[in-house]
């Protein structure tokens, strides 16, 4: 007991993966063929090219008052790719973003975003959506103001916004179910609702690339599938995504690249390929299940199992 | 009506009205931003160390404005710097700096009583002290910080609401904020004569937690607090004439008198929902602390 209203909501959300997977927005077998090369979009067609990676990361170590976070790491994203960082809480991987986006200074090593070197100055075209909690919900900004803040970029010299910034921002909160609470303030939203916001903050500015914070922490089952779906969408449209998740089942499975993390690369690929026991046991620093089940990948804590089995 | 025209006949009473109007909407506007930002014991800390400064520019026989604005700037942009880097013991250093420039100017003050300059006036606010170059530099200081907010509204509310993401996007946040810390030192020396240096923190963090308490909407938040921070601040100036008491203390009780009516009010309101949001809650209670 216990298990099962955890695994009910496993294979709702792994039926949910099936029917992406069929739809062809997660190739597996192309995947499969490509031998370490990378997946890219182009306008919804897949094809596989090696060119310069989006995000490369090249030996860099990071930390906070000369603790390291972690080291030596080598990663490189490419063009179209929608990959999620995956490891526990502490591993890093908070500031493995913030290491791409310039506000953290490596201690050593290389960052390059879109050819450019990151040097404490963000790269552009970069798409940010920091993790939810961090966020001031008691501010006095509405939805269309948050969302109004990533056109910073693109707005002219005045202090407020031209006619065609706010058609924009409109545009963007009709196409993400939004309008209705253009006018709210940020707090009166739900979960889902909240995450969208902040997506449409870093959509308004016509990214290459986005990062996203947990953006599928603390909402429910439904609403965690919606986000991946609205992502998937995205990501056919060119855009390169790279997130991340400390929720294996739920998420990371649902991906069609992950890089498990801890303090260090472990392993990346597709999800059904390197979620294996090792894999797991060296990135969570526990005992993994993982069950396969034709095109299902199931991971269980075996501490759970065995005690249902009683 | 005779009441409210009756002190006009005086010439000092209608130089620190005037005073009081635009130093009050000056503290209301710059209080938005204190209150979000959460920097409201930086006011504090740079109120008191401004303090100091004035004292010793005085001892050195230099203007008061000179002085108080040499060293109102330094503090300003080494507190500044303090906070960016966010070690340990950040607040306490900036505590202990301040209250020691505080201390070195009291200590000034009371070794010689022969100032013509009044400083009880400095420390509580005194309208009788308004000189009209007093209100000159109250003037330019409130256009000054009104331009500055005006025009970097953008990058302020940007940066306010989310420094890091701000600075992915590209705003300059380190520029805003040095901008936004010599506002405010601009905007407690101005101020002093009025407010008083003790308790000009809280003229300038209770009409922005009093219009928190009425408005969602940022713009309005700004206006609603700049209108009032000059009423209170107009309010204040009469109760010190008729009650003759230090301006800056009834103009802070009148603003906190204002502000228990509102919070009354909003939770009479809506006593189920969120009654007060969380920051302004958590800012009143160090408001209090503060007194
Ligand atoms: N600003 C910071 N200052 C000091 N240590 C930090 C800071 N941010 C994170 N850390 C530490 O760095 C480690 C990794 O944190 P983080 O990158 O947030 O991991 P994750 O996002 O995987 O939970 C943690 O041990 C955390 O305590
Ligand atoms: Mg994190």
């Amino acid at each position: 007991m216990g298990l099962k209203p955890a695994l009910t909501g496993i294979a709702y959300l792994a039926g949910k993966g099936i029917s992406l997977k069929r739809r062809g927005l997660i190739n597996l077998e192309a995947k499969k063929k490509m031998n370490g090369q990378h997946p890219t979009t182009d306008g919804g067609r897949r094809t596989w090219v090696k060119e310069r990676p989006v995000i490369e990361l090249v030996d860099v170590s990071c930390g906070y008052d000369h603790s390291p976070v972690f080291e030596k790491v080598d990663l490189n994203i490419y063009q179209g790719q929608f990959a999620g960082i995956v490891g526990p809480t502490g591993s890093g991987k908070t500031t493995l973003l913030k290491v791409i986006l310039g506000l953290v200074k490596p201690l050593h090593g290389t960052v390059t975003v879109l050819g450019q070197p990151v040097q404490g100055k963000a790269p552009p075209f970069i798409g940010y959506v920091p993790q939810l909690e961090s966020v001031d919900w008691d501010f006095p900004v509405t939805v269309e103001q948050v969302v109004m803040m990533g056109r910073y970029r693109e707005m002219g010299i005045l202090p407020w916004p031209n006619s065609r910034d706010r058609r924009l921002v409109s545009e963007l909160l009709e196409r993400l179910g939004l309008t209705a609470y253009a006018k709210r303030q940020i707090r009166n939203l739900s979960g889902g609702q909240q995450q969208r916001v902040f997506l449409a903050r870093a959509l308004i500015g016509n990214p290459k690339l986005i990062l996203l914070d947990e953006p599928t922490a603390g909402v429910d089952l439904k609403t965690q599938h919606d986000i991946l779906h609205l992502l998937t969408e995205v990501n056919l449209k060119g855009v390169t995504i790279l997130l991340t998740t400390h929720d294996l089942n739920a998420i990371a499975a649902h991906l069609p690249w992950v890089i498990c993390f801890n303090q260090r690369v472990i392993a990346q690929g597709a999800p059904e390929e390197i979620f294996t026991t090792e894999v797991l046991r060296q990135t969570y620093n526990s005992e993994m299940m993982v069950i396969k089940q034709g095109p299902l990948t199931l991971i269980a804590n075996s501490a759970l199992v065995l005690k249902s089995h009683e | 009506m005779e009441f409210l025209l009756h002190p006009f006949q005086y010439e000092f009473f209608r130089r620190g009205l005037l005073a009081a109007l635009l130093a009050g909407g000056l503290c209301g506007l710059i209080g938005v931003y204190i209150v979000l930002r959460r920097m409201s014991y930086i006011g504090h800390g740079l109120s008191h160390a401004v303090f100091g400064g004035a004292v010793i520019s005085y001892v050195l026989s230099l203007n008061f404005y000179v002085g108080a604005a040499l060293w109102g700037f330094l503090a300003a942009l080494v507190i500044n710097e303090v906070t960016r880097r966010r070690k340990i013991g950040a607040d306490a250093a900036i505590g202990v700096v301040t209250t020691a420039s505080f201390a070195m100017g009291v200590a000034l003050i009371s070794r010689a009583r022969k100032f013509t300059r009044n400083f009880e006036a400095a420390l509580f606010g005194n309208i009788l002290g308004v000189t009209s170059t007093d209100l000159v530099v109250i003037l330019i200081v409130t256009l000054f910080a009104a331009m500055g907010i005006f025009f970097f509204y953008k990058q302020l509310l940007f940066s306010t609401f989310d420094e890091e993401v701000a600075r992915v996007y590209g705003v300059p946040t380190r520029r805003v904020n040095t901008l936004f810390s010599l506002i405010l030192a601009a905007a407690i020396i101005a101020s002093m004569q009025v407010m008083g240096v003790t308790l000009i923190a809280a003229a300038i963090v209770t009409p922005a937690i009093t219009a928190r308490l009425l408005t969602d909407s940022f713009s309005k938040l700004v206006g609603l607090s700049i209108l009032l921070g000059s009423l209170t601040a107009v309010v204040g100036m009469y109760l010190s004439y008729y009650l003759d008491i230090a301006s800056g203390a009834s103009i802070v009780l009148f603003a906190s008198l204002v502000f228990s009516g509102v919070l009354g009010y909003s939770s009479f309101r809506s006593p189920s929902q969120k009654v007060v949001p969380r920051s302004v809650s958590k800012r009143a209670s160090e408001l209090l602390e503060d007194l």
